[in-house]
């Protein structure tokens, strides 16, 4: 049970590429921390950069109270969940779970109780004697939960763990991991690109993009109020449509009321309507395909810039392709941004 | 693929076999010759069936043997082979696992360098510098001694490059976990990396075990005592020591013993030899 | 040259892991190796007791000595012989041995094993074979008029040792040769086959081109094969003879060191000889550096 904090971490791999920029976070004790961002952002440098397997370039890190910038992987008191799982082929399960207490002499009894004990919380008693080969992925993957959970360590740190399972026993895995996490109450912080995994996981989200921090805070304060364009398309599934002011403007679509400098406006496809908006924005098109999904649709709607809309409504509309439409959104609904900065304008 | 060719296939079929024979036939010959008594070779050529003196001539040769004759019992001889085998198997294995684990595993100054110390042991097999590797044993005292046998044959390029090979392999997580398990290196290498290792280390040990038996040279330099003479050199001087013809009986017994310790491991372990032999080439 | 992405750190742990390999190589391989190369400039007196330095003319001298030039052309002749045979049986063997379903294990089991024969012993059973007055060999040879006796003629006696020596690598070969074969995938054949190429076509237009990688390793191998590691076979049989037919240059190497104790050729001979296997290593792993390239 501890506090991460970090303070201005960066990493800069011998070949140059800076991977991570001036990272600032501060882990609560027992928070759940979901780091998320496009391939290649650095969320696995900065979690390994935590667990002491990346040296740190420069900048501070702290666990409980303790400066852990020099110290060794097995010093940290965290553990760690691969995303290939990383068992020891040639041990039991048992063993698996039990070697990192013997190498820090824990006694025999205590072993043995720690690994029944996470054994039965995770449902694997009967797989102790198997060797890892013998597992199907679900089971090797709590047996690499067991490893970490029998260290009772400081942190949990997850790197993707969840991503070599088929989608139902991932979204099963998640669940599991949530709410041992919250009944352990250990700090965790958990890498994944998924972000439905994200949002239900997190206590706080920390959106990264090209090494630094975009955003960080509650997955619905980030869904409601997303401060970078860049977290505003990355967060939420459709993507948040993205206009231009001055087409809009030119459509007399657009609403008077927004913040100066908002040159591009993003609205959520579930914000739009097909009833008008007084005071709010329209968008005239074309019905570019309809796309029944079940209990919801998805109108695709050209504009008459070319730039695609996408509209999500409950049940199916009444509409046919290649229909003229228009599509309303409140004030209140829009997210306005300065495309200069990047940034939310109000 | 459907492909009738059953003429070709019968081709196929006789030519192997008769690749088989050709390749049996010596050992064939030398089983049966080791078989005749003595006098058999008198009367002309070899017969193609067993004799009668198989127990007789093989206790002889291992036992008793025929000083005058230039040949000693060769008990002792297969019991140096086997020492000499197995010390050289174990060494090189021991040697190269250590050494691929400090390249693959550490980076620090002038490894690069030790690398290529490593290989040039390809490049100077003990057949074109005999002289002046007799004289470095001969200085230090080695001649005619286990150690003198096995000592300077240890250093393999092969299985260091084998077991590089095979670390590189080895997820890097592997290493993560156990770091992160609080091993550090030598537990690392002693629990996860030797026992993940472990059918690379077999089918080296078939192979080096096979080395160490069929080594012919080096004995015959570093050996002057019978006491430490090896079964595979020890033949020669049964063939060539002799003034008269050599008796072939007891010559071709020698040779059987000699043979089938190691066509024995290769036979019993082909799997691992073929694995062994096919991967480190590579 | 790579390492892991995480490495230890650690001083001088990994000298102290190095240490036994690096020492056995440095007092067993490049001491004596040097040593060859410095006394390939000296010259003993025929006592003894004078030693000199002569520059290069421990190497003059040999190429001036007709023995040591028919001794070249004797080893080029053994190596190439013996090479063009092992690796041709070895060859026709694995691709028929390739064609077979249930029979291959039971076929490759029985060419495997002469891998594990010692090329002296290798020599003594056909040199037993071949003996002109017990042998089976010259018996039969007799029928067909034929009179065979390696102990009086050059030529009789070259034949001997290149097939004891190319009888033992055939196993070392076939194995290669099959693995090479199983990784050429089926579906290269089948297009062939669909494509209307017979069978005899087919193996030389696309499954010998594609072997071309391991045949060219062989190829090497055997080289080094027959040139250093045939010590054994001679040196068990023919002792170089007779006349020196099959005195090949290792064999050379060691008379002149050990038993005409004339050093400074020999180790003159030595330094030739380590040129021409580091020539042949660095050829070989230059190749296998590309193969793996592309
Ligand atoms: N050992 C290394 N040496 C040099 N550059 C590296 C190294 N490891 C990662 N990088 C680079 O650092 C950047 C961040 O990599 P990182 O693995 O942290 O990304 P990631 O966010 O985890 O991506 P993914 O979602 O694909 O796992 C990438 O540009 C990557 O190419
Ligand atoms: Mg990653």
């Amino acid at each position: 049970m501890a506090r991460i904090v970090m303070e201005s971490l960066s990493k800069v791999y011998s070949g140059g590429v800076q991977a991570v920029s001036d990272v600032s976070l501060d882990v609560a004790d027992g928070e759940m921390i979901v780091l998320v961002g496009p391939s290649g952002c650095g969320k696995s440098t900065l979690l390994r950069m935590v667990a002491g397997l990346e040296t740190i370039t420069s900048g501070t890190l702290h666990i409980g109270d303790t400066l852990v910038n020099g110290l060794e992987p097995a010093q940290r008191d965290i553990a760690m969940v691969f995303q290939n799982y990383a068992l020891y082929p040639h041990m039991s399960v048992y063993d698996n779970l039990a070697y990192g207490l013997r190498n820090r002499g824990v006694p025999k009894p205590e072993i043995d109780r720690r690994v029944q004990a996470a054994a039965e919380m995770l449902q694997i008693g009967e797989f102790l004697p198997r060797k890892p080969r013998a597992l199907s992925g679900g089971q090797r993957q709590r047996v690499a939960m067991g490893r970490a959970l029998v260290r009772e360590p400081a942190a949990f740190l997850f790197d993707e763990p969840l991503s070599n399972l088929d989608a139902k026993l991932r979204v099963q895995m998640r669940v599991e991991i949530r709410q041992l996490q919250k009944r352990l109450g250990t700090t965790s912080l958990y890498v994944t690109h998924d972000q439905l995994e994200a949002l239900t996981l997190a206590d706080r989200l920390v959106v990264l993009n090209g090494g630094r921090i975009e955003q960080v805070g509650t997955p619905m304060d980030l869904y409601r109020r997303p401060e970078t364009v860049f977290v505003a398309g990355f967060i939420g599934s459709p993507a948040m449509n993205m206009i231009e002011s001055a087409w809009a403007r030119a459509t007399s679509g657009l609403p008077d009321g927004l913040p100066a400098g908002s040159d591009l406006i993003g609205v959520r496809p579930d914000d739009l309507t097909l009833a008008a908006q007084p005071g709010g924005l329209a968008l005239t098109g074309r019905v570019a395909l309809l796309e029944p999904a079940g209990a919801e649709s998805h109108v695709y709607v050209t504009l008459s810039n070319g730039q695609t809309v996408t509209y999500r409504t409950q049940g199916l509309p009444d509409l046919t392709e290649g229909a003229a439409i228009t599509l309303h959104a409140p004030l209140s609904a829009l997210h306005p941004f300065n495309t200069a900065t990047g940034k939310r304008t109000g | 693929m459907v492909e009738n060719d059953r003429w070709g296939l019968l081709l196929a079929h006789l030519i192997l076999i008769l690749g088989v024979a050709v390749v049996v036939f010596p050992v064939y010959v030398a089983i049966i010759a080791s078989t005749h008594a003595p006098g058999t070779f008198l009367q002309g050529v070899m017969p193609l069936l067993p004799g009668s003196h198989a127990v007789e001539n093989y206790r002889s040769v291992i036992f008793e043997g025929r000083s005058n004759a230039g040949a000693p019992p060769i008990g002792l001889m297969l019991w140096n082979s086997f020492v000499m085998a197995v010390l050289i198997a174990v060494g090189k294995i021991a040697v190269s696992l250590l050494s691929a684990f400090a390249i693959v595993y550490f980076r620090f100054p002038f490894r690069i360098f030790f690398f290529w110390v490593i290989f040039l042991t390809l490049m100077l097999p003990v057949e074109v510098r005999i002289v002046p590797t007799y004289q470095v044993v001969a200085n230090l005292g080695m001649l005619n001694s286990y150690a003198g046998l096995t000592v300077p044959l240890i250093a393999s390029a092969t299985a260091t490059f084998l077991f590089r090979q095979f670390f590189m392999t080895v997820p890097e997580e592997m290493l993560e976990a156990a770091r992160v398990d609080g091993a550090g290196p030598w537990r690392f290498f002693k629990d996860i990396l030797v026992p993940l290792s472990i059918t690379n280390i077999a089918a080296m040990f078939v192979i080096m075990f096979i080395y160490g038996w069929n080594q012919y040279l080096w004995p015959l330099l570093v050996t002057t005592d019978d006491r430490y003479y090896t079964i595979v050199m020890g033949i020669q001087r049964m063939v060539t020591g002799a003034d008269s013809e050599p008796l072939w009986h007891l010559v071709m017994a020698t040779v059987v013993l000699a043979a089938l310790p190691p066509i024995l491991v290769i036979l019993f372990m082909q799997r691992l030899f073929v694995k062994g032999l096919t991967e480190t080439e590579k | 040259m790579q390492t892991k992405r995480m490495t230890f750190s650690s001083g001088w742990l990994p000298y102290l892991l190095l240490t036994p390999q690096v020492a056995i190589t440095l007092v067993f391989f490049v001491w004596p190796a040097s040593q060859a190369l410095w006394q390939s400039m000296l010259r003993q007196d025929p006592f003894g007791l004078r030693t000199t330095f002569v520059w290069f003319r421990n190497f003059q001298r040999l190429f001036d000595d007709p023995h040591y030039l028919i001794s070249l052309k004797t080893t080029a002749i053994f190596s190439l012989a013996t090479t063009v045979l092992a690796m041709s049986l070895s060859l026709l063997f694995a691709v028929m041995v390739n064609r077979m379903i249930r029979s291959r294990d039971a076929y490759t089991t029985f060419l495997v094993w002469p891998y594990a024969v010692a090329p002296a012993i290798a020599g003594v059973l056909w040199w037993f074979i071949f003996n002109p007055s017990v042998g089976i060999l010259p018996y039969m040879l007799r029928g067909l008029g034929i009179d065979w006796n390696h102990r009086l003629d050059g030529t009789d006696a070259m034949i001997l040792v290149v097939i004891a020596a190319a009888w033992k690598q055939i196993s070392y070969n076939f194995l290669f040769f099959l693995a090479g074969l199983q990784s050429i995938p089926q579906s290269l054949i089948e297009a062939a086959a669909i494509d209307g190429a017979g069978r005899f076509k087919r193996f030389w237009t696309i499954v010998f081109p594609l072997l071309s990688p391991t045949t060219f390793f062989l190829l090497v191998v055997n080289i080094v094969y027959a040139m250093f590691d045939t010590f054994g076979v001679i040196h068990a049989t023919t002792e170089g003879g007779p006349a020196q037919a099959t005195h090949i240059l290792v064999y050379k190497v060691f008379r002149d060191g050990f038993v005409n104790n004339n050093l400074g050729s020999s180790a003159a001979q030595s330094v030739i000889l380590m040129a021409i296997v580091i020539v042949l290593t660095v050829v070989q792993f230059r190749w296998i550096e590309r193969r793996v390239n592309y």
